[in-house]
């Protein structure tokens, strides 16, 4: 009789459990399917077979072992932009510049893999990543301490300092950094030292664990400290925040910095694990894939790391689709932009689901020159 | 343009004077003491960063009047650069198909303002966040273009600057003035149309009562959401217009993500600008000034590395915008969806 209960509870609560997690998974889920379809029709309309297209990428990205290693180290980076680009999000704030950060992430630790020698490999790697990701801080910081004390849109300021970041890493690479050897004349920084690189275990890189640990800390700091609290309280209602006592300004500045350092870990990480240098155009759009996979993961830290397996996937087999199915890779780009739209629009998917809003916070960001 | 609230004491009007045009007066002052200086030195310079700083302006200012019809209706449209990229894509395609100019350009327009109405559905009808939507317009635009574009196509041809008669014999500013291609007169001409539709007509009054107090305007019988839609479509045309110019007045062919950020800085030439068209269309000359200027220091000999030059207007633009967003009066609803009772 009590035990009989307790299943029945048990399988109440299950049931409950399965139910909320369709309730957040639907939409997002819904978005990618219609995206697929829509891309689909673009493909037909412009002559391609979107089966043998979109079976190419399932094979590029899923089809072996090491096209799956492929797409977990694709995923990777995106990880780290979803991450911060989410972590924004939740103060309100929309950190259209992890793309620079990442920039910037990624020379600052091709340099400290070439420049500092004679390390043991454990601790070349982690102070390259921390090096990268100071760099992604500090860079974050600027558009986070000029929306704290004058209003200027973070919106704004983080896209025109991604061409401010595009600028110096180019110089540097083309400049004082150079790879000078072998009469190279390629603007690119010298290949970082062996103990500098991040290693793969089989086919699976060393950096999607650090990835999924980093995730881990994130949903921690979000939901189980004080400084989580700030976090979410000044995106859902700075004025509420401002007088319970909280430092808004503070949340603001500490919120971009911690999303710079997350979007600064992410080049460091392709640098070290995957590119082996600073190489101007080797990182575009990795930020601004960060947009998308914090929407589509709902700006959940959990949700992101899906997100950012299946826009890797789309990446990782984008060539192999060019090869195999003669069409343009740049497909993807609008499938992902069409995902973000059905995500974001999911008064659409909700009509014809007819399901009720039961996923995750809303975001809301605050408009132009709000203190 | 500011309403003044109860002043405790009333303000020297000298005083008020200054702190509404000193800053405009400074930086004109500065601009024609640097180029009459600049003509005594070498004339034939100062022309050509005159006809630079009004073809570098053009599609900055039309990219502000674009985001300022959407504002002043309370839409926020961070998308300007995708709709100019897209309707640079479209112009110069169909330029390439069917070798007619005029087409071309109605192409840009058209395809910009379907872009404006793909804004509109979103943040008036779907009442999404208006910044992402916005997001999702550029990169749209991004990935359309860049799959469908094929490396090795020109134009048909540019649009050619056409000479006023006597006018663009004036030393210093005729060439630079009445010596343009059409885009460019038509970019003079729709300052003017925007300025005096916003701030002279009906519908400029309902469109600012809407950007101010939605509510109000609907108590009155204005439709909040058609005056939002046609604005936001209006505006998508003029970017589409900005488009046209880069691939079919500008540089004759397009290039993967042209427009360079310019959509941005376009926003921030807005804001510079007051929500104002005159206002945008003196930052629009400030900055076709600067990267004037720019360009020239590059062909000086002048060892800064090219990189820190270029990425001068990025820099103006935050730091304009970190200084003025403050003294701007943006319309009070701005962003905000539009809830029916």
């Amino acid at each position: 009789m009590d035990n009989q209960a307790k299943t029945e509870a048990g399988n109440q609560s299950l049931s409950d459990w399965f139910k909320s997690v369709w309730h957040v998974i639907a939409i997002p889920l819904a978005a990618v399917l219609l995206a697929l379809v829509i891309g689909a029709i673009l493909l037909i309309v412009s002559g391609a077979n979107p089966i043998e297209a979109y079976a190419a990428l399932i094979e590029g990205s899923f089809g072996t072992m090491k096209a799956f290693g492929r797409t977990l180290a694709k995923a990777t980076p995106l990880i780290f932009s979803g991450l911060a680009v989410a972590l924004a999000f939740k103060a309100g704030l929309f950190n259209i510049g992890a793309q620079g950060q990442l920039l910037l992430g990624a020379l600052v630790s091709a340099a400290a893999g070439f420049l500092i020698k004679g390390l043991p490999p454990f601790l070349h790697v982690t102070l390259a990543l921390l090096a990268g990701a100071i760099a992604g801080a500090l860079f974050g910081a600027i558009p986070g301490a000029l929306k704290a004390y004058t209003g200027a849109s973070e919106v704004i300021t983080t896209i025109m300092l991604n061409y401010v970041a595009i600028n110096i890493t180019d110089y540097l690479a083309d400049g004082p950094l150079k790879d000078i050897s072998g009469g190279n004349i390629v603007a690119r920084t010298p290949a970082i030292l062996d103990s500098a690189r991040i290693p793969s275990i089989g086919e699976i890189p060393v950096g999607f664990f650090l990835a999924i640990i980093v995730s881990i800390i994130v949903w921690f700091t979000l939901w189980r400290t004080t400084t989580g609290f700030e976090i979410r309280t000044v995106g859902l209602s700075p004025h509420a925040a401002k007088y319970s006592g909280m430092r808004v300004a503070f949340t603001v500045i500490l919120t971009m910095v911690i999303s710079g350092f997350l979007a600064g870990i992410g080049g460091s990480i392709e640098t070290l694990g995957i590119v082996g240098r600073y190489q101007p155009g080797f990182n575009t759009g990795l930020g601004f894939d960060g947009i998308t996979i914090a929407l589509l993961g709902k700006t959940h830290p959990f949700g992101i790391i899906p997100a950012a397996i299946l826009i890797g996937a789309m990446k990782a087999g984008a060539s192999t689709m060019q090869f195999n199915a003669g069409v343009a890779k740049e497909i993807t780009d609008v499938i992902q932009a069409l995902m973000l739209f059905f995500v974001t629009a999911d008064m659409i998917i909700r009509k014809m689901l007819r399901t009720k809003d039961g996923g995750g916070e809303k975001i809301t960001l605050s408009g132009w020159g709000q203190k | 343009m500011q309403t003044t609230t109860s002043l405790p004491a009333p303000v020297s009007p000298w005083k008020r004077f200054i702190k509404r045009w000193g800053v405009t007066i400074f930086i004109t002052l500065s601009v024609v003491g640097v180029t009459i200086w600049q003509y005594a030195v070498d004339a034939r310079v100062t022309e050509a960063v005159l006809a630079s700083t009004i073809r570098q302006s053009t599609p900055l200012v039309l990219g502000a009047l674009c985001g300022l019809l959407g504002e002043r209706s309370a839409v926020i449209n961070i998308g300007i650069e995708g709709q100019m990229l897209l309707g640079a894509f479209v112009g110069f395609l169909v330029n390439v198909w069917t070798g007619n100019l005029l087409v071309a350009v109605f192409a840009s327009i058209l395809t910009g303002a379907l872009m404006g109405l793909l804004l509109a559905y979103m943040s008036v009808t779907l009442k999404m966040d208006q910044i992402i939507g916005g997001t999702v317009i550029n990169i749209l635009a991004l990935g359309l273009t860049g799959y469908f574009y094929q490396v090795g196509l020109t134009t048909q041809g540019k649009l050619q600057p056409i000479s006023l008669g006597p006018l663009a014999d004036i030393p210093i500013l005729g060439p630079a003035i009445f010596n343009n291609p059409p885009i460019t007169y038509a970019t003079f001409v729709l300052v003017i149309v925007v300025h005096y539709v916003l701030f002279y007509t009906k519908w400029g009054l309902r469109t600012r009562a809407v950007g101010e107090h939605p509510r109000a305007a609907d108590t009155l019988g204005v439709n909040v959401f058609k005056i939002r839609y046609v604005n936001v479509i209006a505006g998508g045309a003029i970017a589409g217009l900005a488009g046209g110019f880069l691939t079919l007045e500008a540089v004759g062919s397009f290039e993967r993500a042209m427009t360079n950020g310019r959509g941005f800085v376009a926003l921030a030439v807005m804001l510079f600008g007051k929500y104002t068209p005159l206002g945008a269309w003196g930052a629009a000359l400030l900055f076709g000034f600067a990267n004037a200027m720019q360009t020239q220091l590059q062909f000086a000999d002048i060892k800064v590395a090219h990189q820190f030059i270029g990425m001068l207007p990025y820099v103006l633009t935050i730091v304009i915008l970190s200084g003025f967003v403050g003294r701007t009066r943006i319309p009070a609803a701005d962003g905000i969806p539009y809830e029916k009772e």
